[in-house]
C-alpha cells in the first residue's frame, strides 16, 4: 500500500524559544470557551450589575434630589460581594474540566511531551480562569468607577477615595486567585469535569453551612474561618477599610486563603505529571 | 592507498548507568545503551522497561541514578532543549478533548514553538501524509483505533522532530492500517531523515522498519546491534519435521548440545554450533529409531535472535 502523501517535509521556519508555551494554552482555552454561546450569555448577564449600577451613578449625578443614590465606598464593595454568583458560576463552568479533562483524555502526556514544563502547564490552565474571572470582577468594578468618575464630571470621589483603586485590585486578586487554584487542584485530583464541579461547589455549601450550624450553637462567629465564603468577606471589609463583619481575626482568614493556595499548588505539583506511578 | 576512515556516529540517545525506580521495583537496572542514528527498535516482552525508558529520556520519570542525553543535550539540565527537539508518540490514546484533527494538529504545533499559521499549514501537511486529509475537520473523539494512531503519528511529527520516539505505534491496528504505518515510518527513516525509536513487542514490526535493535529484558538490556549482525551471530538453524517420539528426541538432542523450538506448526527449528551437522541430527534420530521426515536449513530470524536475548523457552 503506497503512503497517501509523500509531502512531509522539514520545517525551516523560525520557533519560539521554550517559555511562551502557557500563553498558547491560555489563549486555546479562552477561544474555546468563548466559542460555547451559552458561556458567552453568561458572561454578558455578568455585566449586568454594572450596567444596573451604571444607570444609577448617572441618576445620582444628574438628578440632584437622587443623591440618596450616590455612590460611596460600601458600593463598590457591595458590588464585588454581588459579582461573587458569576465567580461561583465561572469557576465551575470554566475550570472543573481544565485538567480532568485532559487527564481523562490521557493529553498531560502530550502537553508534557512539548517543550514546556509543568508549572507552564499550570500557569496556562491558571491564565484562563484568570481571564474570565477577572473579566467579571475587577474589570467591571473598574470599569464602574471610570463610569462614577465620567457621569459626576469630577475626580472628587475618586480623589477622596483612592484607596479604592489598589482595594479592587487586590481583592479581586485575592477572590480569583483562591478561586482559580483551588477549582484547579480540585480538577487535577479526578477525571471527571462533573465530579470537581460538584466536589467544588459542596465544599463551598458545605463549609458556609458548618459555619452557620456553629454560629447558631456558639451564638458567635468567631468560627468564620471554616467558611470559605467568610474568609474571603472578612478580608473584603479590611481591604475596603469597613468594620469586619466576624468576630474571628482577619489575620486568621489570610493565613487560611494562603493555606488552601499553598495547599493547591502542592496538589497540583502531585498531580500533573507526564505519567502516573503507582507504587 | 589509505583505507578510508570509519568514525562511529555520534549517538542520537545515550544511557549511562540508568536506574529507574519504582517505589521497591526497579523498571531500569544499571542500563547503559548509545542509539545511534537511524531507526533502531526497542524490542522487549511487556513490562521490560521500553516506555519506561522512553518516559525518563522525556523527563516524566527521573532515574534514581545515571545520566542520559539525548541529540547530545543532558536531559536533567536541557529537558525543554530537548523536547523541542523531539516527537513521542505515546502507547495509550491521548488527544486534547473537543477538538477536530487540525486544530489538535495545529495546538500540538504552537506549544512545540511553531507560530501560529506555519502550525496550521504543516498541521495540514502532515494529516495528509499521515492519511487524515479527509478526517481532518472531524473531532478525535469520533476516530477509530486506527485513526487515533495516525492522529497521534501528526501530533508528534507536526514540529519537524530530530528524533522520534514511537511506543508501539501499530497498537490496535487493522493489517491494513499496520501496513500503512509501517509504511510511513520507514519512510520517516529512510526518506525524511527523521530519527526512530520505535518501542514494540511486535518483531515484525521492528524488523520492517528498523536496522538495529535493542533487546530489553527485566529492566536491562538483553542484547543489541545491528539485526543483520544479530541474525548472523546465531548457529546454523535447521528446520525437522519427525516421525517418532518428539520429546525423546528433544532430550537426546539437547544432550548432544542441539538446543530445540517447537513452532506452531509439527515443524521443530535446531540451533546447531558451528562444529555439528546435519549428520549429528540423522545420528541421534537413527539412535532412537525416530525417522526424518523433513530438514531443511533456515535462516535465523529476528524471533530467534529475541528468544535467545531474554532465555524463552
Amino acid at each position: 500500500m503506497p503512503i497517501h502523501d509523500q509531502s512531509y517535509r522539514r520545517y525551516t521556519g523560525v520557533r519560539e524559544a521554550p517559555g511562551t508555551a502557557w500563553l498558547v494554552i491560555t489563549v486555546t482555552g479562552i477561544r474555546t470557551a468563548l466559542s460555547k454561546k451559552l458561556f458567552l450569555g453568561v458572561m454578558l448577564f455578568a455585566w449586568a450589575q454594572f450596567l444596573v449600577r451604571a444607570v444609577i451613578f448617572y441618576l445620582s449625578a444628574n438628578f440632584p434630589n437622587l443623591d440618596i443614590l450616590a455612590p460611596s465606598v460600601e458600593t463598590f464593595r457591595q458590588f464585588l460581594e454581588m459579582q461573587e454568583l458569576f465567580v461561583l458560576i465561572v469557576t465551575v463552568y470554566v475550570g472543573s474540566g481544565l485538567i480532568a479533562n485532559d487527564r481523562r483524555s490521557n493529553a498531560l502526556q502530550i502537553y508534557l511531551s512539548k517543550p514546556l514544563s509543568r508549572a507552564e502547564y499550570v500557569a496556562g490552565k491558571l491564565g484562563i480562569l484568570l481571564f474570565f474571572l477577572l473579566m467579571v470582577t475587577l474589570l467591571p468594578a473598574m470599569a464602574l468607577l471610570f463610569v462614577q468618575m465620567m457621569f459626576s464630571g469630577s475626580l472628587t470621589f475618586v480623589r477622596e477615595n483612592l484607596f479604592l483603586i489598589p482595594a479592587i485590585t487586590l481583592y479581586a486578586l485575592v477572590e480569583v486567585l483562591l478561586a482559580s487554584f483551588t477549582m484547579l487542584a480540585l480538577s487535577s485530583l479526578s477525571t471527571s469535569a462533573r465530579f470537581t464541579a460538584i466536589l467544588y461547589f459542596g465544599a463551598i455549601v458545605f463549609t458556609g453551612a458548618l459555619f452557620t450550624i456553629l454560629r447558631g450553637i456558639t451564638s458567635s462567629t468567631a468560627l468564620a474561618w471554616l467558611s470559605f465564603r467568610a474568609n474571603l468577606e472578612q478580608i473584603g471589609d479590611v481591604i475596603f477599610r469597613l468594620q469586619p463583619r466576624f468576630d474571628s481575626s482577619w489575620l486568621l482568614s489570610v493565613l487560611v486563603v494562603a493555606a488552601l493556595i499553598g495547599l493547591s499548588i502542592v496538589v497540583l505539583e502531585r498531580r500533573v505529571r507526564g505519567v502516573e506511578v503507582v507504587t | 592507498m589509505t583505507a578510508p576512515l570509519v568514525v562511529d556516529p555520534e549517538p542520537v540517545v545515550h544511557l549511562e548507568q540508568v536506574t529507574v525506580r519504582y517505589g521497591t521495583q526497579d523498571a531500569l537496572r544499571d542500563v547503559s545503551v548509545a542509539f545511534p542514528p537511524g531507526a533502531v527498535g526497542l524490542l522487549g516482552p511487556n513490562g521490560a522497561g521500553k516506555s519506561t525508558m522512553l518516559k525518563a529520556l522525556l523527563g516524566f520519570v527521573k532515574p534514581t541514578t545515571g545520566r542520559m542525553h539525548v541529540l547530545g543535550l543532558d536531559v536533567a539540565s536541557s529537558p525543554l532543549t530537548i523536547r523541542a527537539r523531539l516527537g513521542y508518540m505515546p502507547e495509550s490514546d491521548g488527544h486534547i478533548p473537543d477538538m477536530n484533527a487540525v486544530s489538535f494538529v495545529t495546538y500540538c504545533g504552537q506549544l512545540a514553538g511553531l507560530p501560529r499559521s506555519d502550525a496550521m499549514q504543516r498541521a495540514h501537511e502532515v494529516l495528509y501524509y499521515v492519511g487524515l486529509g479527509e478526517a481532518r475537520y472531524r473531532k478525535i473523539e469520533t476516530y477509530s483505533t486506527g485513526m487515533k494512531q495516525r492522529i497521534k503519528l501528526a501530533q508528534a511529527l507536526v514540529h519537524d522532530p530530530d528524533l522520534l520516539f514511537l511506543d508501539e505505534p501499530t497498537n490496535g491496528m487493522d493489517p491494513k492500517g499496520r501496513a500503512e504505518m509501517l509504511d510511513l515510518v520507514t519512510d520517516l527513516a529512510t526518506r525524511k531523515g527523521v530519527n526512530l525509536i520505535v518501542s514494540s513487542h511486535l518483531l515484525p514490526d521492528v524488523e520492517a522498519t528498523c536496522d538495529r535493535v535493542v533487546v530489553m529484558h527485566q529492566g536491562a538490556i538483553a542484547t543489541q546491534g545491528s539485526i543483520a549482525e544479530l541474525k548472523e551471530r546465531r548457529r546454523q538453524v535447521y528446520e525437522v519435521r519427525i516421525k517418532g517420539d518428539v520429546e525423546t528426541f528433544t532430550q537426546a538432542l539437547e544432550a548432544e548440545g542441539i538446543e530445540c523450538r517447537s513452532t506452531d506448526e509439527d515443524v521443530m527449528r535446531l540451533y546447531l554450533t558451528a562444529d555439528q551437522g546435519p549428520r549429528d541430527l540423522f545420528g541421534v534420530a537413527a539412535r532412537h529409531q525416530i525417522q526424518v521426515r523433513h530438514l531443511r536449513p533456515s535462516v535465523p530470524t529476528l524471533e530467534d535472535v529475541f528468544a535467545e536475548a531474554i532465555g524463552e523457552e
